[in-house]
């Protein structure tokens, strides 16, 4: 199993305890509150992703061959979400990254804030996740087999 | 006849749906409306019956199809009370609509230098046109702004008319302030500067009566689909003195008298502007609506609506943090607040999960939220079926959003 796969189960499991939305929510929300904020540097247009409703700072770095990703939102219930995407996706190669179906999503579903209606920054953010993984790839090839 | 809830609600067979284990409670009403059985049986009555191309067979059926969708032209000029039948012409809606005029009537009549005029509260769709329009034309566009309340500057207004002012393009209700502009005014004080003007329509024609004869309007455009007609069809109305002078917008068939390869000849209008085959089904549907919001009745519609507004506005001032955008003396069916705390899209995501339909955004008005500086807020807005009842589900569900978020 890749590491992003272990972080998916982890959270899938996490979210099987919840029986009604409401507590998934508030769990949702207490992620939020507790996301490490983005370095406020970060946090200007060069950064930004657009959302027809909340916007997303998303910032990524490179180290030792993982891609390190801090973001932030001025939706709480988009930054809990972010939170989780960045639990799975944070730390790992940028292969794995790329090649991630993000299908835990769904499981614990929340697929419906990663639709085209919402607008809220998402989907375009987990689009950004992977062309920073592929840029970093492409960038700094030799760290492609640590 | 008043508004009986109960049998009205009943008529819209969509409003008994439960959504996330509730009851639906329907108050995005300005993005679109439902429909009532009589508008969804008409449809299905021209497909089953009467379905043929107009204004060409010489058959039975076409000949029916055709005398149908004039008979509903003309249903329709009475609505608005425009003068002449072929001053109505069937769009896509008012997006069409205006972009039609942006094209057509710049065409002719905009020239370099020129300046088009719209307002602060415009939707995208009577905003973006324009803009396009003037670079084509190398003309500019100026707006008008709005104050604290979301009402026009009149004083403004009146500055920025100057005599190369071609034509002002104004909402003649907001869809995201609820502000009733004083469009009559405005078209008074263009016409004495000699500025043609277009009413953006969408916001009003299912709320109050339109008369583009009492008006005085050069142009007015609305969309079915918000006044509990089939979406996909709109209607512009023109002045025949303009819509004689301007080019067609689209070309093909229907549209022409004759065709060589050396020349075309135009059809007269209406048909002018009607390239190709028309939306039949749902132009007799949007007929249809204008039917039925005429026997409910605009008297009893404005009673209830209002009631509805004032309600809402009562009882939503109950809820700490609350700050309303949009607060114009002159207003209608439209509510738009946000909580100062909590991110108008957690609220949106909330009361969604508890079945209540808002929307939350910038609601294609851009330039409204950076005049308030906000990221968007949450919009509800009333149709002739809501209920006090659904406002008290709604204002249970904030509370509720407030325990979560606060
Ligand atoms: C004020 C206003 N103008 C124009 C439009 C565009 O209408 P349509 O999408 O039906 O063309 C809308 C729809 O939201 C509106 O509210």
């Amino acid at each position: 199993m890749s590491g992003i796969k272990e972080k998916e189960q982890e959270i899938i499991e996490e979210f099987e305890i919840f029986d009604d939305w409401m507590d998934k929510y508030n769990y949702i929300i207490e992620l939020g509150k507790s996301v490490p904020e983005i370095n406020p540097e970060y946090k200007q247009e060069k950064y930004l992703i657009r959302g027809c409703q909340a916007q997303v700072w998303l910032h990524a770095d490179y180290k030792e061959g993982k891609v390190i990703y801090t973001a932030d939102s001025d939706a709480l219930i988009t930054k809990g979400i972010i939170a989780l995407l960045i639990k799975v996706l944070s730390g790992q190669p940028p292969q794995e990254i790329i090649d991630a179906d993000m299908a835990f999503i769904d499981q614990i579903g929340l697929r419906e804030h990663l639709s085209q209606t919402r607008s809220n920054g998402l989907l375009n953010m987990i689009k950004q996740m992977k062309l920073y993984a592929l840029a970093f790839q492409k960038s700094m090839p030799q760290n492609n087999n640590q | 006849m008043a508004v009986k809830e109960d049998i009205l609600r009943k008529q819209f067979p969509i409003l008994g749906l439960t959504v996330n284990k509730r009851p639906l409670v329907y108050f995005d009403n300005a993005a679109t409306t439902q429909k009532p059985v009589a508008v969804i049986d008409r449809l299905r009555h021209y497909y089953e019956s009467e379905n043929s191309n107009i204004h060409r067979g010489a058959h039975y059926l076409s000949q029916l199809a055709t005398e149908a969708y004039e008979q509903a032209r003309e249903n329709i000029r009475k609505f608005i009370n425009a003068g002449q039948n072929h001053e109505v012409i069937f769009t896509r809606g008012t997006t069409e609509s205006i972009n039609l005029v942006a094209y057509a009537f710049s065409k002719k009549f905009l020239n370099p230098g020129d300046e088009v005029l719209i307002s602060e509260m415009e939707h995208h769709s009577n905003i973006v046109p324009w803009q396009i329009a003037c670079e084509n034309h190398q003309a500019h566009l100026k707006i008008i702004p709005m104050n604290e309340k979301g009402e026009l500057r009149m004083d403004q207004y009146r500055k920025l008319l100057s005599e190369k002012t071609k034509l002002v393009a104004v909402t003649h209700v907001s869809n995201s302030l609820g502000t009733i502009n004083p469009v009559k005014e405005i078209i008074q004080l263009a016409h004495q500067n000699n500025t043609a003007v277009l009413v953006d329509g969408a916001q009003a024609a299912p709320h109050i009566p339109i008369d583009v004869k009492a008006l005085d309007c050069d142009f007015y455009c609305f969309s079915g689909h918000k006044m509990y007609g089939p979406m996909g069809v709109g209607v512009l109305f023109g002045k025949e003195k303009w819509l004689e002078q301007m080019p067609p917008y689209q070309s093909g068939g229907e549209m022409i008298k004759e065709v060589s390869f050396k020349k075309t000849t135009y059809n007269e209008l209406p048909f002018k502007f009607e390239a190709g085959t028309p939306n039949v089904a749902d132009v007799l549907g949007m007929e249809k609506a204008i039917q039925f919001i005429l026997e409910v009745g605009h008297k009893a519609i404005a009673r209830h609506e209002n009631d509805l507004l004032q309600y809402a506005i009562n009882r939503l001032s109950e809820l700490e943090n609350i700050r309303f955008i949009g607060t114009a003396e002159q207003r209608t069916s439209v509510v738009s607040f946000l909580f100062n705390d909590i991110h108008p899209y957690d609220t949106g995501t909330i009361l969604d999960k508890l079945g209540i339909a808002v929307r939350t955004g910038h609601h294609c008005a851009q330039p409204v939220m950076d005049h308030f500086q906000i990221p968007g807020t949450v919009r509800i807005s009333f149709a002739l079926y809501n209920t006090k009842e659904e406002i008290d589900v709604l204002v249970k569900a904030l509370a509720k959003v407030r325990e979560m978020f606060g």
